[in-house]
């Protein structure tokens, strides 16, 4: 029975689920706080004979405490949620270092261009392939992605990221896979009729599994280079 | 035509109209939102049942449907829902429950019956712009079900209907169903801006004397706060709809990239418009439910000054938070951190509207009428769904939870938990007004009883199915390993979900039973202190014999030295002892 976050895998999958957390604590607590007050006051007042209710307009007082607590609790999430996000998305930050995949998501397919042996990627030794991303675990990637028909949503459950893809824009997503694995992947924007069966495979491997992949892909010349090239202190990319 | 046997007072109209004008193009405040009331609870019974339908495919993906048999070949073949039959449900019980269910409910409904009668004016500004607005709201839901069934079907871009997914027929095969969704929409926004209008003018120029603005009840308060919302918003919409018209039927490019288009526009100008609906959407609700309970814990509302002011504050911050559904479109990240901001402030006045609410009845003496049941419904709702908004504003979380059913469980816990009890509230509370005749409590609290429970069964492990990782509106979970053990959830919401929609025939009844052979309502069964329950039920046209004086604020319920324990707005205050007020 699972019926819960799936395992992290991922860098940054550990810093959203604690976030998560933290926020869970706090609106369970004040919602197990107003819902009791709530029950307390509808059984403290109900109508009983005998008893009136008392003509109160207001308290300056305790408006001024409810108003103030919840602004500073929220602000407080929200300057805490900040510097996460920045390192998620803001490409500016992302490691220089990072092998560069490319991702063109059509309808119902996700087209992964991988750099070849040269960790380039744009040349001749480029290869793809539809709907498996292969990564090795711990190395920094930075997916170039664009759609070329609809918005479609690439989303890693496992590694709780999600990213539009925009025709017409080229959007980067920094990964870092921590666990090898086989993780599933969706599009999280409805994107026509076949949605929901646009699903595609993460793969992490070891560094020495992506190199007999690669030789498995038939291209056992560039996998050579490519475990030379790409080893997991990342020298391979420029 | 008048009040059988009843004098007719001088400066009450003889109300001498032929039928059709009198109660099918009425002028007549009250005929409107009473057929607004008939014209939304049908689009709402249309909605459920389309509910209906994307509940059976979730529940028994690939399934035959019991009835499904009858439905044509090319829409359930064999009984079974198609994926595209299946993204045409959920795209068009989103659209008809927001446009032509719970906006009309609450604008159509009470801000046309409550805020003339609420504010001591025997009609709107503009009685015929008003009939307009009703009339304009036909043709407008004609067009959108007519799309349902017309060549290649209706919309199937969600109710957000995302370009290019929605401007190109090619990556769905539906055209002219998308065109008459935006021909609907389009008319839709001139009704609503036709009775906003009307709204906004009749409540700063027809308040009888002593109406003062903070005299007035928060029922009218909010509606006129979002009949500004709707004013500012609503052409956005339409002239967002007809780019995107446009671009399905002349060949312009404003949201298709390769010609230089932006699909982001489109969701930029939507959204703009979409968030500030969602105020629309909950701000009149706010209203009912404080005249309300104020009036079932027999106390002023704690806080009266402070609940405007809060509401003016969530009308603003509600047009500089449309970027929160945009965190993970391709928009810059900074920006979604401004976004992040404005949307965590905004939580702000809504919370304080909890907290009212709560002092509100704290050492009150609290009936547990129908209505009142409903409204407190409400509030419990309403803080869960309010709750459950902070993780989406938090902009990490949002990562993981957004385009999940945690987004659906949350929508539904503001819309249904928050906006229609607080209409169903309104209804049980105003309806003996409406008709003369009292609906009855017990079915009422059936009613009130089942629903609670049902909605709670069927929305609140949506939660837990969103942060499983379940996307929305995907036509079958079981295609991903990772969602199978879930199944059994989606299988008791979908019965769940059948049971709710099962419990409203016990409301339905209880119109049909009431009208039928009802119970004579009292003038005021309530005791409450507004104008309108001055005035018989129901009240004939023009309102009022004379135009009502006010003497103090919308809730002096338990007034000490008061002979009752509330005292009408148009009665002056007993006199206090020195020193005590």
């Amino acid at each position: 029975m699972h019926w819960w976050f799936p395992g992290n895998a991922s860098s940054v999958g550990g810093k959203v689920d604690t976030l998560f957390y933290v926020i869970l604590y706090i609106t369970g607590a004040v919602f197990v706080l107003v819902e009791a007050t709530l029950l307390v006051f509808l059984v403290r007042y109900r109508r009983k004979s005998g008893r009136t209710a008392e003509h109160v307009e207001g308290s300056t007082r305790a408006e001024i405490i409810w108003t103030a607590i919840p602004a500073v609790i929220l602000v407080t999430l929200a300057l805490v949620s900040q510097p996460l996000w920045s390192k998620i998305k803001d490409s500016d930050t992302y490691p220089r270092n990072a092998v560069h995949v490319g991702l063109e998501a059509k309808q119902f397919e996700w087209h992964f261009t991988y750099p070849g042996p040269d960790g380039k990627l744009g040349d001749d030794d480029d290869f793809m392939k539809k709907d498996t991303l292969h990564l090795v675990v711990d190395r920094d990637y930075v997916l170039e992605m664009t759609a070329r028909d609809v918005v479609h949503s690439l989303f890693i459950p496992a590694f709780r990221l999600k990213q539009d893809l925009v025709p017409g824009m080229d959007i980067r997503m920094w990964i870092k896979p921590t666990r090898t694995g086989t993780f599933e992947m969706a599009c999280s924007e409805l994107c026509g009729l076949g949605h929901y069966r646009m699903r595609g495979v993460v793969v992490v491997h070891t560094p020495q599994d992506y190199a007999a992949w690669l030789v498995s892909q038939g291209a056992a010349s560039a996998a050579d280079s490519a475990a030379a090239g790409l080893t997991p202190s990342g020298k391979g990319a420029p | 035509m008048t009040a059988a046997g009843t004098a007719v007072p001088a400066h009450t109209h003889v109300d001498d109209r032929p039928f059709i004008r009198k109660y099918v193009f009425s002028t007549d405040h009250k005929i409107i939102g009473i057929q607004f009331l008939f014209l939304s609870l049908f689009f709402l019974l249309v909605g459920g049942l389309l509910a209906m339908g994307i509940r059976w495919q979730l529940g028994f993906p690939g399934q035959a449907m019991p009835l499904g048999g009858w439905l044509p070949e090319g829409v359930a073949p064999g009984g079974v829902v198609s994926p595209k039959t299946y993204i045409g449900l959920v795209t068009m019980h989103g659209t008809f429950m927001i446009f032509f269910a719970v906006m009309p409910l609450l604008v159509g409904v009470f801000a046309n019956y409550l805020i003339p009668l609420k504010i001591g004016a025997p009609d709107m500004a503009f009685p015929r712009l008003n009939m307009w607005s009703f009339w304009l709201m036909i043709p407008s839901g004609l067009l959108m079900t007519a799309s349902l069934f017309v060549l290649g079907g209706s919309s199937v871009a969600g109710w957000t209907v995302y370009a290019p997914l929605s401007n190109t027929p090619d990556y769905t095969g539906v055209h002219l169903g998308q065109q008459l969704w935006c021909l609907s929409i389009v008319i839709f926004g001139l009704s609503s801006l036709l009775g906003s209008v009307n709204y906004i003018t009749t409540v700063i120029n027809l308040r009888a004397p002593g109406m003062t603005w903070f005299r007035l009840p928060l029922s009218v308060w909010a509606l006129f706060i979002t009949a500004v919302l709707a004013i500012l918003a609503v052409p956005v919409l339409a002239g967002a709809v007809i780019m995107l018209f446009f671009d399905q039927t002349i060949g312009t490019h404003f949201y298709l990239p390769a010609s230089g288009g932006q699909p982001l526009m489109w969701q930029h100008l939507f959204w703009f418009f979409g968030h500030p609906e969602v105020y629309i959407l909950i701000l009149p609700a706010m209203g009912i439910v404080s005249d309300i309970i104020a009036n079932g814990a027999r106390k002023p509302i704690f806080g009266y000054v402070s609940m405007v002011w809060a509401m003016i504050g969530i009308a603003f911050l509600g047009f500089i938070v449309w970027g929160h559904h945009m965190f993970q479109s391709g928009m810059n990240p900074t920006l979604a951190s401004a976004f992040m901001v404005s949307t965590i402030v905004i939580a702000v006045p809504s919370a304080i509207k909890v907290f009212n609410w709560l002092g509100t009845l704290w050492r009150g003496s609290i009936h547990f009428t129908t209505p009142m049941l409903n409204a407190l419904a409400f509030v419990s709702m309403f803080i869960i769904g309010g709750l459950s908004g902070i993780f989406m504003a938090s902009t990490p979380v949002d990562m993981y939870i957004h385009g999940t059913y945690f987004i659906v469980a949350h929508i539904h816990y503001v819309l249904f938990g928050g906006s229609l009890f607080a209409i169903y509230a309104g209804i049980y509370f105003w309806f003996p007004k409406m008709f003369g005749k009292q609906l009855d409590e017990r079915l009422g609290k059936v009613h009130f009883a089942l629903t609670f429970v049902f909605y709670n069964l069927t929305f609140f492990p949506m939660h837990i199915l969103g942060l499983g990782g379940e996307m929305r509106r995907i036509y079958d979970p079981t295609v991903y390993d990772y969602l199978k053990p879930m199944q059994p959830i989606n299988v008791f919401i979908t019965v769940s979900a059948f049971l709710l929609f099962a419990s409203q025939i016990v409301m339905a009844w209880n119109i049909v039973r009431t009208l039928a052979r009802g119970k004579k309502a009292d003038v005021n069964p309530w005791h409450d202190c507004g104008l309108e329950w001055t005035v018989p039920s129901p009240p004939p046209h023009g309102n009022f014999e004379t135009t009502p004086t006010v003497y103090h604020g919308p809730y002096e319920f338990s007034v000490p030295g008061a002979p009752a324990d509330y005292v009408p707005v148009n009665q002056p205050l007993p006199a206090v002892p020195e020193g005590r007020r």
